[in-house]
């Protein structure tokens, strides 16, 4: 059930990029990760530190971060350890009064055995007012992936509390930019959500943008301006081999992926000014999906796989449009500002997200498309980039603090924020990956 | 750029002049059309400009010194060219009068230098979003473009690039630096 994660080395590379691009594998300066705001709905939940059977790796323990991603869903309220009144490891040990006395919803316990190269999770949730055992499972990863198997182990705690599949074995790419060397540096990597065990997998000195997986999470396709322009690149991130798709005079941009993996959504303006194309990735064949004097833009599918949202200022200004199957009569979806831009549907096909400005800040909004019902979500004033987690519980987005821009984690309701600053240079275009069962 | 209140004054009375004089040859715009005429007059020198003017005194004195001010107008003309980025209001590729005549000072030097080339590089402010601002900021681009084929330039003397709002000229999020962000720039190659 654990997935390992190697990073071998790379391979093929265009010879002719080798001059401007490095691509690196190693380990780089991580996210650091703050919480900044709680919602207070957040469940009451122990995560207790597990009992540990034999020599455990250095690092941040399984329980910790179990509890950390707990808090970051913003759903949970994680009790802090040296609060709890007992370190049960065991049913038999779970006074269940005790718990309620602190507040409880539930608990989770839990044992970790070392087992040669290998570490075996043992661990228990219990519903504290029904006093009963609610998910009880083993679990085993390589003695150097505790942070695989602690994140395995909040998804299915979070399934089992919220009947939602937990999203915190996924990965984020997102874009960092470097100044302090004088010339700039951009990074592409990619990292777990909270931040940590980041890789950069492409730098340049040019810009890159909008990161993009791919459905089986094994492909990133983004924008890199590295020849000068803006072109689009498909990147294996295991082998590090990546192919230029789509570089055809003007805009080369705004990938986004089919649900089946065999082409791109993009804009790109060889006809003349911004359109989106569907490319089937295969014959690289592109399709003319809008044909508008205005700009089309930021194509994503929705999650039936069937229609398409995107940008568009055909009205005058920015705003959101829905087309039923490609090439359909657009339907405006925004209204309620002059500048909506940058669609992206959930996979429940419920609400879609996007940059919305009121008054003179850009904030993150959502649209309930089943009653057209706005709500502004964010507070902060230059967001952009909104990505909603694949359990459509969680949005990430870049915004500015202090003159740099950082990433931020809320709620997709909006109840709850956690910033991702970067420990060096800003962070920006971040991308949320898919669960890969 | 250095241009001091008197020569921004002259540059805007000689576009005035130019405006006349073509508001006045409007039958020579047949085929040709608007660009190519207005390369014909700068051919011709300033007389033409200010032959139908209906600005009666401002003609008559500036035909007796019709040398003078045609060294003038040069001067003028590579003046005008020092300036090379052009700004935008937000969420607009509209480009603004005041930069009509520096424009049309590039686009006459293109039209008299054929082997130049130009980069016309189109960029946003931060705010909104990224993949819009790209497409917003070759759109600046495309208008510069136009503007300059329009007033003699040749196509294949320009490409256009955008960067969107990913190389600002000015870091920061003030009101100022967003102004200073939307721009287009003339890179002369």
């Amino acid at each position: 059930m654990i997935h390992e994660i190697s990073f071998r080395p790379l391979k093929a590379m265009f010879a002719a990029l080798v001059l401007m691009l490095v691509v690196v594998t190693s380990a780089q300066a991580e996210l650091l990760i703050r919480v900044t705001e709680g919602a207070d709905s957040a469940i009451p939940v122990s995560v207790v530190p597990f009992a540990e059977n034999g020599s455990m790796p250095a690092g941040d323990k399984v329980s910790s971060i179990v509890q950390a991603d707990l808090a970051m869903s913003g759903e949970f309220r994680p009790l802090p350890p040296e609060k709890m009144l007992s370190l049960p490891s065991k049913r038999s040990d779970v006074y269940f009064r005790d718990w309620r006395l602190l507040g409880q919803r539930y608990v989770l316990v839990g044992e970790l055995t070392r087992n040669g190269d290998r570490v075996q999770a043992r661990y228990e949730l219990f519903d504290v007012n029904r006093e009963e055992r609610i998910l009880g499972e083993t679990a085993a990863a390589p003695a150097s992936n505790m942070r695989s198997l602690a994140h395995h182990i909040s998804d299915k705690v979070y399934e089992s509390i919220t009947g939602v599949p937990g999203a915190f074995s996924t990965k984020l790419a997102y874009v960092t930019l470097d100044r302090a060397s004088g010339e700039p540096r951009y990074r592409l990597q990619v990292s777990d959500i909270d931040g940590k065990r980041a890789r950069i997998r492409l730098e340049s000195k040019e810009p890159i943008l909008s990161p993009a997986w791919s459905p089986d999470g094994k492909k990133l396709a983004y924008v890199s301006f590295e020849t000068g322009k803006p072109v689009i690149f498909v990147h294996e991130i295991g082998s590090g081999e990546r192919s230029k798709v789509a570089d055809f005079p003007g805009l080369n941009s705004a990938p986004a992926w089919s649900a089946d993996g065999q082409s791109l959504l993009m804009t790109l303006s060889k006809d003349g000014n911004a359109e989106i194309y569907q490319m089937n990735l295969q014959s690289r064949k592109t399709t003319k999906l809008t044909n508008h004097w205005a700009i089309d833009t930021e194509a994503a599918w929705d999650s039936s796989g069937d229609g398409i949202f995107f940008t568009s200022d055909r009205s005058g200004g920015p705003q959101i449009y829905y087309m039923a199957k490609p090439g359909a009569e657009p339907r405006r979806i925004t209204f309620g500002s002059r500048y909506n831009a940058r669609p992206r549907p959930d996979a429940s096909g419920n609400y879609v997200y996007y940059v919305h400005q009121r008054d003179r800040a850009f904030t993150i909004a959502r649209t309930n498309l089943k009653n057209d019902e706005e709500t502004v979500l964010t507070r902060t004033g230059s967001d952009e980039s909104p990505s909603v987690s694949p359990n459509g519980r969680m949005l990430i987005y870049a915004t500015k603090q202090s003159g740099e821009s950082v990433l931020t984690v809320i709620s997709a309701d909006g109840g709850a924020a956690y910033s991702l600053p970067a420990s060096e240079g800003d962070v920006r275009d971040p991308a949320w990956g898919p669960i890969v069962r | 750029m250095k241009l001091s209140a008197q020569t921004k004054v002259l540059a805007l009375l000689f576009s005035a002049g130019l405006f006349a004089g073509c508001s006045t040859t409007g039958e020579n715009m047949d085929e040709e059309g608007y660009g190519s005429d207005v390369a014909a007059i700068d051919q011709d020198g300033g007389s033409t400009v200010y032959g139908g003017s209906d600005q009666d005194g401002i003609s008559s004195s500036s035909m007796t010194e019709e040398e003078r001010m045609e060294a003038q107008q040069q001067a003028e003309q590579e003046a005008l060219r020092d300036i090379t980025t052009f700004y935008f209001d937000f969420d607009t590729s509209e480009i603004k009068p005041e930069a009509r005549d520096v424009l049309m000072a590039h686009a006459r030097y293109l039209s008299n230098n054929p082997g130049q080339n130009v980069r016309l590089e189109g960029h946003g402010d931060e705010r909104g979003s990224k993949e819009y601002n790209l497409a917003l900021g070759e759109r600046r681009a495309n208008a510069v473009q136009r503007f300059l084929i329009v007033n003699g330039a040749s196509r294949g003397q320009m490409e256009t690039v955008s960067y969107g709002e990913e190389k600002p000229a000015v870091m920061g999020s003030s009101e100022s630096a967003w102004a200073q962000n939307r721009r287009v720039e003339l890179v002369f190659e």
